[in-house]
């Protein structure tokens, strides 16, 4: 077996804020300023020890040192949360961005599906825009030819194929766009967060054509928030955290460990002031908790008990519209329910408006209702169709006792998320 | 840990690059079909929802000769062509590889930001997007240059053979000139949009610097070398001679633009190669 990618070592080093400390308004002017002072900087440099590289401030290592190889024909699946550097690993495995340091051995073409539909153009029709896209994918003409029928079947957009693209409902676009992509036939796949995109009937089909393309023997990074995708297509998986390579291993060994890192034990996600993206504001979340019935903060449930879900946060300003939720889904990344504050028109017309203060929004969640098992919580914080404030879908993880529940007398797994107690007539008829 | 192949014609390494990039044209040929496929797409989208449509690329070069024409050829003053070649179609000689200049700066040095989404999106060779350009400004001036047979028809101008070489050599010295301006431009546009404010004025001090309006031979004898720095000069110069028989042909100013636009296009690879490591990045 041969490697057919090996990372090295390897850094990406990005500048964040510079311009305010260096160029205050990236201006011609300062650069000119800054070339002229060069030689004085660089004379005083000779004296004064530099800062090493890793000490400068003002610069964030998106990747740091990261090492591993993929052997030819796997599937390896990359998981972390925003800003761990798994689109930054991407970018620099397509070369669309060089590293800082390391190296990076690729043997083969890679097709990226960074964002598919790179180059359309909305005045071209699908046809054109199949040439045109393939070939800044970088495949011959004749390649795209061969394979044009194909692709517009994939697409299913045969009757607008003459159609400018802006004309298309963005679920055509994308399809065709997907279908291009999906048909570039790389040694090495790279797909980061596609399957975000278009109806399910079409997500099955694009995960149908990743598996084709593995079972093809070409190698395949996959990178989604979704854990039931990862679990399905791949074998293998690496752990992204703040830049750095935690683990690999098999997948359901890296999805666990991903889900479980970082979150607070016992029950309990607190939020520091640096952890909250900018864009949040003027929602502030404070923490996130799960509490049985006595109140106490637990991260292990009883099935046969209510249990509460309190979400406590600041609004810095008064805001209409907010609703504040929560996702609960499956380990494999199955949402089960997905509620907010202000569902109800009573609370609806209460809360729509709400002035700044600390808040708390709490959920009783009824007794049986859960099977045994480990869940995640998540929370949503927004205004519908006008800003999303704040939102993880992976927050807590925390597990369900079923001991006492319907059924238990059986010692088998029952199937299915929930396990609701439910009513059951037997009726004797003759 | 696996071993790896090595030498294999596909691998690809990825490293930081360190000093002096290497140009690395042969990337350039790999991606030849994209380069088309650039200037295709430039032609077909750039007259679209427009009613003149690539009427425009007439209309121009038209105007603009008539508005001349009627400004200094005895309408408010005078200007001297040599040779006593009829102002019109003096005047359009020099229109056509100056319009064909400016509209490949200006489309050049916006097509990075421009593209930025394939930037950060594929990898393809940066180059390509300059080159592809420039490149689709021959499509306007082969359109514009129907007008220059009618007249040259009209006029009874009728070139010798030297048109054969000579016309393409001095096309090419323009596109050389441009695609050489323009790699300098877009990379700097990447970082520093000064470039959108200072363009339109670069380019109408250009022009008065490059003899389409006037003869060169206005200029006296001992400037014609410092004139020739400009290598647009040499183009206009050289595109009246090759058309219309005027002035004395390639001469030592000549070299000196040829010198100065090929200066111009290898420091601009150079300069843009360095560049686009990090274009990705600050785009």
């Amino acid at each position: 077996m041969t490697a057919a990618i090996r990372v090295e070592n390897l850094g990406k080093r990005y500048r964040i804020g510079a311009a305010q400390t260096k160029f205050k308004y990236g201006m011609l002017r300062d650069v000119l300023v800054d070339m002229v002072t060069a030689p004085i900087r660089w004379a005083r440099s000779l004296t004064n020890k530099q800062p090493l590289l890793e000490d400068q401030p003002n610069y964030i290592w998106a990747l740091n040192d990261v090492t591993f190889d993929v052997e030819e024909g796997k599937v390896l699946g990359i998981v972390g949360r925003n800003g761990a550097g798994k689109s930054t690993l991407l970018k620099v495995l397509s070369r669309v961005t060089e590293p800082t340091r390391g190296t990076v051995t690729v043997r083969g073409r890679v097709g990226s599906l960074l964002e598919v539909g790179t180059g359309f153009h909305p005045e071209l029709t699908g046809r054109e825009n199949i040439y045109m896209n393939g070939a800044i994918l970088g495949m011959k003409r004749a390649e795209i030819e061969s394979k044009f029928d194909e692709i517009v079947a994939f697409s299913e957009v045969e009757q607008f194929i003459d159609t400018p693209v802006k004309r298309y409902s963005s679920g055509m676009y994308l399809r065709l766009a997907f279908a291009v992509a999906a048909h570039l036939e790389p040694e090495i796949l790279v797909v980061d967060e596609v399957l975000a995109v278009g109806d399910a009937e079409f997500q099955k089909k694009c995960l149908g054509k990743m598996g084709d393309v593995a079972q093809q023997g070409r190698t395949v990074l996959f990178v989604s928030h979704n854990m039931s995708a990862i679990l399905r297509l791949t074998e293998e998986a690496i752990v992204l955290d703040k830049g750095k390579l935690l683990m690999r291993g098999p997948s359901q060994q890296a999805v666990d460990y991903y889900l479980s890192s970082g979150q607070a034990q016992a029950g309990e996600r607190i939020w520091d002031a640096d952890e909250i993206p900018p864009n949040a504001a003027p929602f502030r979340p404070i923490s996130l908790r799960l509490k049985d019935q006595k109140g106490k903060v637990v991260d292990t449930v009883r099935s046969i008990e209510p249990l509460t879900v309190e979400m406590e946060y600041r609004i810095e300003s008064p805001l209409t519209g907010l609703r504040v939720g929560f996702y609960l889904s499956t380990m494999r990344g199955e949402y089960i329910i997905t509620s907010f504050d202000t569902d109800d028109g009573k609370q609806y017309e209460k809360f729509s408006a709400r002035d700044s203060g600390h808040y708390i929004s709490r959920c009783i969640l009824p007794a049986d209702l859960f099977n045994e098992g480990r869940y995640m919580l998540g929370v949503n914080a927004s205004s519908f169709g006008v800003h999303r404030y704040f939102m993880d879908e992976n927050v807590l993880a925390f597990n369900v006792d079923i001991s006492g529940a319907p059924g238990t007398q059986w010692a088998e797994p029952r199937q299915g998320p929930i396990r609701p107690r439910l009513d059951w007539n037997i009726e004797k008829v003759e | 840990m696996t071993e790896l192949v090595k030498h294999d014609p596909t691998t690809i390494y990825i490293k930081p690059s360190t000093g002096l990039t290497a140009l690395n044209l042969r990337d350039i040929w790999v991606y030849r079909e994209l380069v088309f496929f650039m200037i295709w797409r430039d032609i077909k989208v750039r007259y679209k929802q427009t009613l003149l449509g690539a009427a425009w690329a007439v209309i121009q070069p038209v105007m603009t000769m008539l508005v001349f024409n009627f400004i200094f050829n005895g309408g408010i003053t005078k200007v001297d062509t040599d040779s006593n070649i009829p102002y019109p179609i003096f005047s359009y000689t020099a229109l056509l590889p100056w319009g064909l200049f400016v509209t490949a700066l200006n489309q050049a040095s916006r097509s990075l930001t421009s593209n930025h989404n394939m930037i950060t999106k594929v990898y393809f060779p940066r180059l390509v997007l300059p080159m592809a350009s420039v490149l689709a400004g021959l499509v306007d001036f082969a359109i514009a240059f129907v007008i220059l047979i009618g007249l040259m028809v009209y006029y009874n101008v009728t070139p010798d053979w030297n048109v054969l070489w000579a016309l393409p050599s001095f096309l090419l010295l323009a596109i050389v000139t441009a695609l050489g301006v323009a790699l300098w431009l877009s990379a700097i546009n990447v970082k520093y949009r000064d470039v959108n404010y200072a363009l339109p004025f670069l380019t109408q001090f250009w022009f008065f610097i490059t003899p389409v309006v006037y003869s060169a031979s206005v200029i006296s004898e001992k400037w014609q070398l410092v004139y020739s720095l400009n290598p647009m000069a040499g183009v206009v110069n050289g595109f009246r001679w090759a058309l219309l028989g005027a002035g004395n042909g390639p001469d030592a100013a000549l070299w000196v633009s040829v010198g100065i636009s090929v200066l111009v296009l290898v420091s601009g690879l150079y300069y843009f190669r360095n560049m686009e490591r990090t274009f990705a990045d600050t785009i």
